[in-house]
């Protein structure tokens, strides 16, 4: 009998799950239902659309005629109720569609702090294309905007506005920027480049309410009753994965829908994905939500298995985001704990993990070279976390030896003094590690 | 006559070959190889690629670049915001014994 597989979201989680179910079983009928009206796009590519890097149209990474070739049919629509008794989804627009088994890879929103103020025109917040679309529109005829929340995205709305000539001021609670992942030196390595961009950083400050004019944002009140003027404000204070569906339908959730080693919900015709997902990690036991595409690439893959009934338990394997921040070529990679408060995020943000606020049982040894930095977490045989801003050669040995968690206690000593030197001693480590 | 012409093109041919076989030699020497893991599909890649090349989508399906047309321009490993590409020494293209002979 033919299966009938339904996704929710089109997003990396929900396309890689079609892709899975389509190798592993030709005859299913697969349909992706999502909201968006467009083709599937890069997600983290939307700094890019707002920073001029990249137009639009090269966004569109996957192709509905590659869709249409794979058999995966996609539709747009809003899902507004599951019905997991009668297998079956509800569609906004009325239509019911009926399942054996679902994904549910809706992804995450954008939060909005509680402010006087916040639903007035002209306060944005970066989670799809339409929202990227608004802010350049806006853009054109703001004199100056004002960004508060931390994390990658933050920086690259402001960053975006700047390179749009739009006089940007970058407001932070805290005194360092986001200082829960990173430590004082490289926070102070971004907001030195943040400055040469033009971008004027406040430390310290926090916005009481967003002050509008016929409806539209024309200034903030900060918290000592002072007015900065601005027509654009752009919040990036963390997101919340979409539970709404999963919770209603009476499906187990906390922070993100929970799901087990095969990213089953508690609904065994139920499964889950990407960053709506909070999976349980094998290794800590404990339940973790990410907002990366890789992972939701990887949980999207393994759970089309699962949906399939070809499943093996997911391995998440340490955390990693390479990605400018502040112009800077950063890798994170594993727990890495900065050591601050998170004072500018109240959840996480995009591109991010939970994972990097660990600090595990090891100590933080730094090689510092002006303007790159190398920063290891030491355990007691394996580097636990890295981070490399600048010079990115050691990136990639540096995501093996994490992920594949390579013993290193012969060269700990030496690296705990001279962490610099990892260079030179990759290749005792791994052959052909260097070379990577 | 014809025979002559024949070894003149020969000859030609024979020279014009050995002069592309080592601008490929030269070029080709390096390819660029990628990890797919590090990839956000962003298109910086194939936007800047100046001969077309849908660098993306051969990192997405896991198919070598060099394949193509590539230049080893070096314009798409510059670009990538994700470090995910790099030149790889070619074990193909690299200068060996079969290379050394003509
Ligand atoms: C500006 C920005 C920068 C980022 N930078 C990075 C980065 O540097 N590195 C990195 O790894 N990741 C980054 N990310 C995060 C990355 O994009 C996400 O982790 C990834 O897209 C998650 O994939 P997903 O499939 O779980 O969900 P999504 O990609 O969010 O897709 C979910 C889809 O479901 C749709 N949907 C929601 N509710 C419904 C409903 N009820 N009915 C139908 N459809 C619905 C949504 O509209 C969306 O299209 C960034 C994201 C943004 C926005
Ligand atoms: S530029 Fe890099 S991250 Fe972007 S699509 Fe190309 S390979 Fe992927
Ligand atoms: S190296 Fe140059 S020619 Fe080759 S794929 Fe990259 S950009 Fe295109």
């Amino acid at each position: 009998m033919t299966q009938r597989y339904v996704i929710i979201g089109n997003g990396p989680a929900g396309a890689t799950a079609a892709e899975t179910i389509r190798r592993l079983d030709s005859a299913a009928d697969v349909e992706i239902v999502g909201d968006e009206g467009v083709p599937f796009y890069s997600r983290p590519g939307l700094a890019y659309l707002l920073n001029g890097t990249v137009p639009e149209k090269l966004l569109f990474s996957r192709s509905d005629r590659e869709y249409a070739s794979l058999g995966v049919r996609r539709t747009v629509g809003r899902v507004s109720r599951i019905e997991p008794t009668h297998h079956r989804v509800v569609v906004a627009d009325g239509r019911t569609l009926a399942y054996d088994r679902l994904l549910i890879a809706v992804g995450a929103r954008a939060l909005r702090p509680d402010l006087p103020g916040i639903d007035l025109d002209g306060v944005v917040t970066l989670d799809k294309l339409e929202d990227a679309r608004r802010i350049i529109r806006l853009a054109r005829s703001a004199r100056q905007a004002c960004v508060v929340g931390g994390g990658i995205t933050a920086l690259e709305l402001a960053e975006g506005l700047a390179a749009r000539r739009v006089e940007t001021h970058y407001l932070m609670r805290g005194e360092r920027y986001w200082a829960s992942v990173l430590d004082p030196r490289e926070s102070e390595l971004v907001e030195g480049r943040l400055a040469e961009e033009d971008i004027q950083v406040h430390r310290g400050v926090e916005v009481r309410a967003v002050i509008g004019h016929r409806g539209r944002v024309a200034a903030v009140e900060l918290q000592d009753g002072s007015i900065l003027p601005c027509e654009l404000l752009a919040v990036a204070v963390g997101i919340q994965p979409r539970v709404e569906l999963a919770r209603e339908a009476g499906l187990e959730t906390g922070r993100g829908v929970w799901t087990d080693p095969m990213l089953q919900t508690s609904d065994p015709d139920v499964f889950a994905a990407g960053d709506v997902a909070e999976v349980l990690d094998p290794v800590t036991g404990r339940r973790v939500c990410d907002s990366l595409w890789s992972s939701a690439n990887d949980q999207g893959r393994a759970a089309g298995a699962s949906l399939c009934g070809a499943g093996t338990p997911y391995q998440r394997p340490a955390p990693l985001n390479v990605t400018r921040i502040g112009g800077i070529t950063t890798t994170l990679i594993g727990s890495i704990g900065g050591g601050g408060r998170e004072d500018d995020l109240v959840s996480l943000a995009r591109g991010d993990s939970g994972a990097w606020r660990e600090r595990l049982d090891a100590f933080a040894v730094v090689a510092d070279s002006g303007a790159d930095q190398l920063r290891l977490l030491l355990g007691t045989d394996r580097i636990t976390g890295a981070v490399v801003m600048g010079d990115q050669t050691l990136s990639r040995p540096l995501q093996h030896l994490i992920r594949e968690r390579v013993d290193i206690s012969a060269v700990r000593d030496r690296l705990a003094e001279h962490p610099g030197d990892l260079g030179k001693l990759v290749d005792t480590l791994g052959p052909g590690l260097g070379a990577r | 006559m014809r025979a002559m012409t024949r070894s003149a093109n020969g000859g030609m041919l024979a020279r014009l070959l050995h002069r592309d076989r080592r601008q490929r030699e030269a070029l080709v020497a390096a390819l660029v190889v990628a990890e797919a893991s590090r990839c956000v599909e962003c298109g910086i890649c194939t936007y800047n690629c100046p001969v077309g090349i849908d660098v993306r989508a051969h990192v997405r399906l896991g198919t070598p670049i060099a394949d193509s047309h590539c230049l080893t321009c070096g314009s798409c490993v510059a670009r990538c915001p994700r470090g995910t590409l790099r030149f790889e020494a070619s074990s193909v293209f690299a200068p060996g014994p079969k290379a050394s002979g003509g």
